[in-house]
């Protein structure tokens, strides 16, 4: 065994409060990890039992996200025409969104495999780092799974995931300034809101 | 069969028009906004009446074994016309790959249900010729939602079309020419729908959950998947794209649009040719287990760690735009009809 993978080893073994100490390939596979690991023991979230899955993403995934950062790059230059309370709000609505989605993701696992593709040269020194996965699948091309990670004092944060090369936030980000357009700041609030509680009335 | 399409066709008209009086924000990527919002709504209101029903009744009734069969046979009959695509694009090496992958796959595994070639280390490759012609030069073209197929572009709609004649469920029941031909070509043709359909599922429904404006969503994400399968999944950024990690997230300026890289910008569309090869071959190798046995390769600088079962928790909503999906069939249905053979 290597340093290079002994130190993976021991950074998977941390506690989250020492994030910050762990480099972000390192985190990015720890969390997917503990997830999974989850996933597959819990019959209940196998079964689509969304509450249970949103408390898992909250407690476990949610803690390794840079919202604001997600939200501000989504609204693109409409985020600096918002009022600092439009902003909260639009981080909020667009976090229940974003969790409760995800946690559905997360009952449709099946038994695919994950590999980790090593980081750009240069990435270690870099704040700004996108950590590259790959999920195989029996009967199907692999599809690629990127995170765009920023260092921060609480440790690396994901900005952005890119599954299939599709990004998350740009994909939102036309969305969001049609509804800008259309209907405004507070329009674009409310549509989310809308869209939440229509997904939670849903779960149930 | 033309009575129903006409039908179609003339209920596309009709919304078309309707739709044209909504138009919402215009993207210079979408001068038919219009004409591709009624023809996505004609398609969705489809899926929901007839595709994804069918969908949900075949996955009911199948094991997941013999769909996973199934799901390979039709893979292993794309990979011939996958490998030529590489080979019209220079990719020597991963056109041999591709079309060994299906020679192993035809024989050993036993006609094409068992994908042995990926645990042989030959990933699957996902090229079409709508990829062929953007590594040719050709631009995107205008966004085209095409009726029954879905997201497309001038330029992707050709490839489509071309690839059509590639589509062996359609034609080895026509070149063999079996009894009841045409028969055998819509049976073949329609489990192939289903059964991509029913691998699509998930993916519809997340999407359905996740968007706000499905079409503006679905039309961003097709934008990003076909650049990003053009580029062999690796893309060069962006200009001024947060990808890029240049711009914070708040030192974006009013103005600049962070918007998405106008069309007429083709060049982020060109490949860049040199290194492809290497990158393709710089993916890790595929793990020689089958496919129950999970763990996680960490391929860094070429070593391996121990391994430890895991999977994506992210969402793999973007699936359902993937091209190769309805690439074939509306393509099949104009190029090669069943009335042509009739006919002959």
């Amino acid at each position: 065994m290597t340093r290079a993978s002994s130190f993976m080893l021991f950074a998977c073994l941390l506690p989250s409060a020492l994030a910050q100490n762990i480099a972000p390939d390192a985190l990015v596979k720890s969390v997917t990890q503990d997830v999974v690991a989850i996933v597959k023991q819990d019959q209940d979230i196998q079964a689509g039992n969304q509450k249970k899955a949103v408390a898992l993403v909250e407690e476990k995934v949610l803690p390794h996200f840079n919202f604001s950062r997600m939200t501000a790059l989504a609204m693109g230059p409409n985020w600096r025409k918002a009022t600092p309370e439009q902003q909260q709000q639009l981080i909020e609505q667009f976090r229940t969104l974003l969790v409760r989605t995800y946690a559905s993701a997360l009952s449709a696992y099946r038994n695919q495999t994950i590999e980790f593709r090593p980081l750009r040269p240069g990435a270690a020194a870099a704040d700004d780092v996108t950590v590259r996965s790959e999920v195989r699948q029996p009967g199907g091309e692999p599809v690629s799974i990127d995170y765009s990670m920023e260092k921060s004092a609480g440790g690396w944060k994901v900005y952005d995931v890119a599954v299939g090369g599709v990004s998350l936030v740009t994909t939102y980000r036309d969305t969001f300034t049609n509804e800008v357009r259309a209907s405004g700041i507070d329009g674009l609030i409310k549509s989310l809101a809308d869209k939440n509680r229509q997904l939670a009335a849903k779960a149930g | 069969m033309t009575r129903t399409l006409r039908l179609g066709l003339a209920a596309i008209a009709a919304i078309a028009l309707a739709g044209c009086t909504t138009m919402r924000s215009p993207d210079p990527r979408d001068p038919w906004e219009g004409v591709n919002r009624a023809t996505f709504e004609f398609n969705d209101g489809l899926d929901r009446a007839v595709m994804k029903p069918l969908a949900e009744g075949y996955r009911f009734v199948t094991p997941e074994p013999a769909r996973a069969a199934v799901t390979n046979f039709f893979s292993n009959l794309a990979d011939p016309w996958i490998a030529l695509n590489q080979l019209m694009q220079g990719k020597v090496r991963l056109a041999i790959d591709d079309f060994a992958r299906f020679v192993w796959n035809s024989t050993i595994g036993l006609g094409g249900l068992i994908d042995v070639a990926s645990d042989m280390g030959l990933p699957k490759h996902n090229e079409d010729f709508g990829q062929t012609l953007a590594v040719w030069g050709v631009d995107f073209g205008p966004y085209f939602v095409l009726p029954l197929l879905g997201p497309s572009s001038v330029r992707d709609a050709t490839g489509t079309a071309v690839g059509a004649f590639a589509y062996l469920p359609w034609q080895i029941p026509k070149w063999a020419d079996f009894n009841h031909r045409v028969t055998w070509q819509w049976s073949l043709s329609g489990l192939d729908i289903v059964q991509a359909r029913a691998g699509l599922l998930d993916a519809s429904n997340l999407l359905e959950e996740a968007a706000l404006d499905r079409y503006a969503f679905v039309r961003n994400a097709y934008f990003q998947r076909r650049r990003f399968l053009i580029h062999d999944g690796d893309p060069p950024p962006l200009p001024a794209d947060k990808q890029s990690g240049v711009l914070p997230a708040v030192a974006q300026q009013p103005g600049a649009s962070l918007a998405e890289p106008v069309p007429a910008a083709a060049s982020p569309d060109q490949p860049v040719r040199a290194g492809q090869e290497a990158e393709a071959e710089a993916v890790p190798p595929t793990q020689t287990e089958s496919a129950s046995t999970s763990r996680i390769e960490l391929a860094a600088e070429g070593r391996t760690e121990p391994t430890t079962e895991v999977a994506p928790p992210a969402m793999p909503a973007v699936e359902l735009v993937d091209p190769k999906v309805p690439a074939n069939y509306p393509a099949v249905l104009a190029a090669d009809s069943p009335r042509a053979h009739a006919a002959r």
